[in-house]
């Protein structure tokens, strides 16, 4: 047999192995999510922000909570000097304090989807497998999760539990879980009468060895999907709560916060309150068409 | 089900009608309990001490032992319960510890605020979204389709209150197009004696011409806003469902009939994709309330969101749990009524088929 190359290898229809297969297949889907550009850009915007949240201490020209000469500094507007996108009230520059915010949101963003995904594959795959008063019970708690709407219920909880950045995600994750619960109920609904479930059974494998071993790792993909469809509306939800001083607080630069204080400057230092609100934007874009081609590629029922 | 008569048939889609309402009437019945255990939990959890929240810091032993009893705080949880489920069933949430008014009679004045203003916005994002969603569909894949894929993920992913302010800015401050926050400048404010709370509504019956001029200026802004939000959700969801409908084959016949094309679409299409449509509109009224708590924030607009808030940064937490619960029961009630409309609009479900 002469040598392969690795695109062969990957791309074989016989593969020797289980490695060799489930690589060909992550190789495929690429192929294909790599065709739609608008995925692309946002890929490439999501990559940009974890790169942006690694680097912040080299990227960011200036300290993001100590401000500059408050006589000279404040209020500078974008491009004024090294300040690429101006100064704030407190003479700090925005620029850099966006940089910094990146690995606030960042943080938002993973702690809520290390959270919630869990809760929701737990209580989802549970109500699924064992049917009966199980799910029953554990579907309707999830209904009356589902009845709130997600902010407001989540601003009930940061009232309760107290304002702050931890809470605000504590808050999110608890208001995040139940479309992923619902999600992985369906899947394990269409699974658990399949033969090699029943296999299983009869080799005396436990209830939770089944559940974690064998249908949580098919709920995975579809739960997935939904989660990276959600962080967007996850990063709007941690910037409003920001914006209306629960979340995280001054002077952490984040971007909702940032948006907040630079209200009370609108109209004669519009760069205040406008330039947060653009990376704000930008990110939970990136993150929408990530989602969207995600969906695209590997839940084909969806394209339409 | 059987219906070899039509006499049978209605008998029995009837009987099925009734016998889902009966289902969901429980649903709700439990769903609602789950809210009230929901904000009754989270009342508890609070680091707010609900008695100093009455009498202040200053007050004695006696004093606070006293309210602590009244406030049945000595009871065991369950019991605590009950009280509170009594309490909230017979309309009673409660003194907010900021204005000092009941509850209810606070959401009473502000509700209609927000009544008027998720309105306004849900007739723009029907009107403009339900056009741009048969356009993307019958343009399906080109230039326009993709135009409107773009304008509806901006809508989702720009955070709302940042557009209210950049537009306060551009459209209030710069052109002076629109006037600023509020929902009516004060020297309208007495001009018109308010009836329904809807000051639309109220400035037309009364004739008053200048001060409804007045409150379109301070609605039209954030109603639009808000619109475009739901404007993103239902052009999305039309486009989806028309595609549905242009590839059945009645359209092809109708295709071979001659029918003109305008008629296909906007008569046989739109009219089959009209029933999961008005379930999309009554959801996305729904989710106005959500977009308005922020909304509100910045149009210093006298609703239930801005009430909402206003309690919640003063640690007000009975109004806070009072409005969450009424927010949570207008959402349960608007998904119930697009469920039952469903059921009443689409002849297929009707059957029990």
């Amino acid at each position: 047999m002469t040598a392969m190359t690795r695109r062969e290898w990957l791309l074989s229809d016989r593969p020797a192995s289980r490695r060799q297969a489930r690589a060909g297949q992550a190789y495929r889907t690429w192929l294909t999510f790599r065709t739609n550009w608008l995925a692309m850009v946002g890929l490439g915007i999501v990559l940009a922000l974890i790169l942006v949240a690694i680097f912040a201490n080299v990227i960011a020209p200036y300290d993001p909570v100590l401000g500059g000469d408050l006589r000279t500094a404040r209020f500078l507007p974008p491009m004024t000097g090294d300040h690429l996108l101006g100064t704030d009230d407190l003479s700090r520059d925005i620029f850099s304090r966006i940089v910094h915010g990146s690995r606030l949101t960042l943080m938002v963003v993973v702690l809520v989807a290390v959270i919630a995904t869990p809760i929701g594959l737990l209580v989802g795959t549970t109500a699924g497998y064992f049917g009966g008063w199980t799910d029953t019970i554990l579907m309707r708690i999830t209904d009356i999760f589902l009845a709130f709407p997600r902010l407001i219920l989540a601003l009930a909880f940061v009232a309760a539990l107290g304002p702050g950045i931890e809470n605000a995600i504590i808050a999110i994750a608890i208001t995040s879980w139940p479309p992923y619960a619902r999600l992985a109920r369906a899947e394990t609904l269409t699974i658990r009468d399949s033969d090699y479930i029943n296999a299983a059974r009869l080799q005396g494998a436990s209830s939770a060895r089944i559940l974690w071993g064998h249908v949580t790792p098919l709920c995975l993909s579809s739960v997935i999907i939904r989660v990276t469809l959600d962080m967007a509306g996850i990063i709007l939800t941690a910037a409003g709560l920001g914006f209306l001083g629960l979340g995280a607080q001054p002077p952490q630069p984040e971007w909702g916060a940032m948006i907040a204080s630079g209200r009370r400057f609108l109209i004669d230092q519009w760069w205040v309150a406008t330039m947060p609100g653009i990376a704000i934007f930008i990110v939970s874009l990136g993150f929408n068409l990530l989602g969207d081609g995600l969906r695209d590629v590997l839940d084909p029922k969806a394209r339409k | 089900m059987s219906d070899t008569t039509t006499g049978g048939g209605r008998d029995s889609a009837l009987l099925l009608f009734a016998w889902k309402a009966v289902k969901l009437a429980a649903t709700v019945a439990l769903t609602f309990l789950g809210l009230l255990v929901v904000t009754f939990l989270i009342g508890r959890v609070v680091p707010v001490d609900p008695v100093l929240a009455v009498v202040g810091d200053r007050a004695s032993k006696s004093v606070y032992d006293r309210v602590f009893l009244e406030l049945g705080l000595d009871k065991p949880l369950y019991e605590q319960f009950w009280i509170y489920l009594q309490k909230v069933l017979t309309g009673d949430f409660g003194q907010s510890f900021l204005t000092k008014r009941d509850i209810v009679d606070d959401i009473r004045r502000v509700f209609p605020a927000t009544l008027e203003l998720a309105t306004v916005a849900i007739l723009i994002g029907t009107l403009f979204g339900i056009p741009m969603g048969v356009w993307a569909a019958v343009r399906q894949g080109r230039l326009a389709d993709q135009l409107v894929r773009v304008f509806g993920l901006i809508g989702y992913s720009a955070p709302i209150f940042w557009l209210g302010l950049l537009g306060l800015l551009v459209f209030y401050a710069r052109l002076q197009w629109v006037a600023g926050p509020g929902r009516i400048d004060i020297a309208y404010e007495y001009a018109i004696t308010p009836k329904t709370g809807l000051l639309l509504l109220d400035s037309a019956m009364q004739g008053q011409w200048e001060a409804f001029r007045n409150i379109f200026s301070h609605i039209i802004l954030p109603a639009a806003l808000l619109g475009y939000f739901s404007m993103a959700y239902i052009s999305r969801m039309t486009r989806s469902f028309m595609l549905n409908e242009l590839a059945q084959e009645y359209v092809t016949t109708a295709r071979v009939k001659g029918v003109p094309e305008w008629r296909i679409i906007w008569v046989h299409a739109l009219r089959n994709a009209a029933v999961p449509l008005v379930t999309v509109v009554a959801l996305s009224y729904a989710n106005l309330l959500e977009g308005s708590v922020l909304t509100e924030t910045v149009f210093a607009w006298p609703g239930l969101g801005q009430y909402l808030t206003n309690s919640l940064q003063n640690a007000d937490m009975n109004a806070v749990l009072g409005g969450t619960l009424v927010i949570g029961a207008i959402f349960v009630g608007l998904n119930l009524l697009s469920d039952l409309l469903y059921t009443l609009l689409d002849p297929r479900v009707r059957r029990g088929r």
